[in-house]
Parts: C-alpha cells; structure tokens; sequence
C-alpha cells in the first residue's frame, strides 16, 4: 500500500513541476523539434545531470545497486524512430501528457487515448515483434563505463561538461 | 493563445535540478525510477481481463508486463493531479484545444488536431514499448548511464525534428 502511495505522491510533485516550467506544454515540446526553444531540453538534461550524480553517489556508498538496461539495436533504433515520428504529431509524452490534460488542454485527451490505443496495439503485435525487431542486435546490458572501460565518475564528469557546455550556446543564442 | 499571464514560469534549470533530487528521494524511498508508458499497458490488461478475460489469457505481453494497478499508474495519476493543482494555483487553467505552434502552422479545425494527436499517441506509444520506455523511462535509463538511454533520446529527437520540420514548416497560416 505504502508503494502506491509514494507513487501518487512522487507523480504530484513531478507534475507540478512539469505544469511550472511549461515542459507539458504541446507548444514546448513541438517548439524544441523545431529548434526554436529548447525549455524541455533543458530541464530534461538538468535533471539528468543531477540524478546521475547522486545515484551513483549512492551506488558507493553501498546504499543501492545500479545496473545498466536492456539494449537491443532493433528494439530501440526501430522503437526510437517510431516514438519520435509520433512525438511530433501529439506534441505530448504518456507522462507529461497527464498534466497537460491537468492545466486542461483537451487534445491532449485525445493523444494519451491513442496512447492507450497503442498499448493495446503492442499487446497484440507483441508476438511478432518479440520474435523478429526484438531479436536483432542484442547487446545485453551495457553502461558506458562499461562501454569505455573507464569509471563511472569519468563519463559523468565528460557529461557534465559537454551538457554545460550545450547550456550556454544554449542561452548565448537565447534558445 | 496562452494564458499565461499572472505568474512567470519556472526555469527549466531549476524544475530540472528539483526534478534529479525529486527522482534520487523516489529511488531512496521506494525504488523506483521514474517511467510512464507501462502504466497504459497495466491499465488496458486490467480492461481486457475484466471483458475478455478469455481473451487477456492468451496475451503473452501480459506475461511480461503485469496488469493492475502499481507504483507506475498512480505514479502517472499524480501526475494528472499535481498539473491540475500547480495550474489552478498560478492561474494557469483553461480549456483549450489547439495550441498556437499548431494554430499558426496546421489551422484552427479542432477535429484535425483531435485525429492527429490520437494517432500520433498511437505512434509514439508502439516505438515507446519497442524502445523499452518514453522520454521518462529514458530520462531514468540514462541516469544510470544505461547505453539504450542515450540512444533511445537520441532517435527520439532526430526522427521528431525530421517530422516536425515536414509537418510544422507550413508557414503561417
């Protein structure tokens, strides 16, 4: 039960920083594919930076474990094109979609009904793709310390800089 | 055109940081990273097992993604409630149906935008199962510096800037 509750109350919390900084927005999510204003950019690598840092400071400190997650070349190259050629219509996520419905934009109910559509979709091709696009290219569970057999510290440290550093071309240009 | 007119918004720099902490304290509390697009296929199993229970039986995506209600689907209903509440509290809500990049670029039928959104979510939703997570999912993926992270953000976007740019370049209308 208690589960539950941390998930209604971290989705609350996440929700309404999404409505705050207008990263729901149809408006902001389209605007950044067109590469005319890139808030959802921003705080999506913000966030990004910060939870890399202190879970893997927890990782060392021996308080949780952390684990690389499945790449399979089909699933996700196939899957990735697929997401964002549908992104661009609905101009929303199955998650931020939830508060952009909450600050009352009704095509977005539209968008996470076909949403639901999809799942029910992939229930029933699940077969198929399981046996062919998920086969292809199974590359286990790699991080990319493990990739360049370096510490994880490195690799994070390299992020931090390279996203900085997209930050202020970022704000140089008044993106 | 947006209402935004009693409160500014917050920096994307600081939801972010908020957002990293608010995802370590959800990782230390419960275990769980954020993600969002399974909880639709949780919910739809729940709605086949109680129609088609026969049905639902033979779904081997069931198998692997448990029906029911979990940490994820009340996790997305917050979502829904903590939109609602940041929005009626800076005076941000209103019903609206077309946004303006869609207004200026697509036109002002609110039955194109309805149509499109539903299929376009439907689009999203199956490269979204295939890749193994939405932007949340891979915002958690590459928090632990998962490889699939990095590259399913990297389609995402590459693919979703090709079909924006098609689609959104129509000049304004």
């Amino acid at each position: 039960m208690d589960i539950l509750l941390y998930g209604l109350i971290a989705g609350i919390l996440f929700g309404f920083l999404l409505q705050r900084a207008q990263v729901n927005q149809f408006d902001k999510q389209v605007g950044a594919l067109l590469l005319k204003d890139f808030t959802i950019v921003k705080f999506m690598f913000t966030a990004i930076l910060v939870g890399m840092t202190g879970i893997y400071l927890l990782s060392d400190l021996g308080i949780i474990n952390v684990a690389g997650r499945s790449f399979i070349l089909g699933g996700t190259l196939v899957g990735g094109a697929l997401f964002g050629i549908g992104w661009a219509l609905i101009g929303y996520c199955p998650g931020t979609g939830w508060a952009a419905i909450g600050e009352g934009r009704i095509d977005a109910i539209f968008g996470l009904l076909g949403v639901f559509f999809g799942g029910f979709i992939y229930s029933e091709i699940y077969p198929f793709m399981r046996d062919t696009v998920l086969t292809w290219g199974d590359l286990g569970n790699p991080t990319l310390p493990e990739l360049f057999g370096v510490n994880h510290w490195v690799v994070i440290g390299i992020l931090i800089v390279a996203v900085v550093g997209m930050f202020r071309m970022l704000e140089k240009y008044d993106l | 055109m947006n209402q935004q007119k009693n409160s500014k918004p917050l920096n994307p720099y600081v939801g972010g940081i908020l957002t990293g902490l608010l995802i370590i304290l959800s990782v230390l509390v419960s275990g769980n990273y954020f993600g969002t697009s399974t909880s639709f296929v949780m919910l739809f199993g729940m709605l086949e097992e109680a129609i088609l229970p026969e049905r639902f039986a033979q779904i081997a995506y069931f198998d692997v993604v448990r029906a029911g209600i979990s940490w994820q689907v009340l996790f997305v209903l917050g979502i829904l409630i903590g939109g609602f509440i940041a929005a009626k509290l800076y005076g941000n809500f209103s019903f609206r149906s077309i946004p303006s990049i869609w207004k200026n670029h697509v036109g002002t039928s609110k039955k194109k935008r309805y149509i499109i959104a539903f299929i376009g979510g439907t689009i999203s939703m199956i490269g979204a199962r295939l890749a193994a997570g939405c932007p949340s999912g891979q915002m958690s993926s590459s928090i632990l510096l998962s490889v699939s992270g990095f590259v399913s953000m990297i389609f995402f976007f590459i693919f979703g800037i090709i079909v924006a740019q098609l689609f959104y370049r129509r000049g304004e209308k």
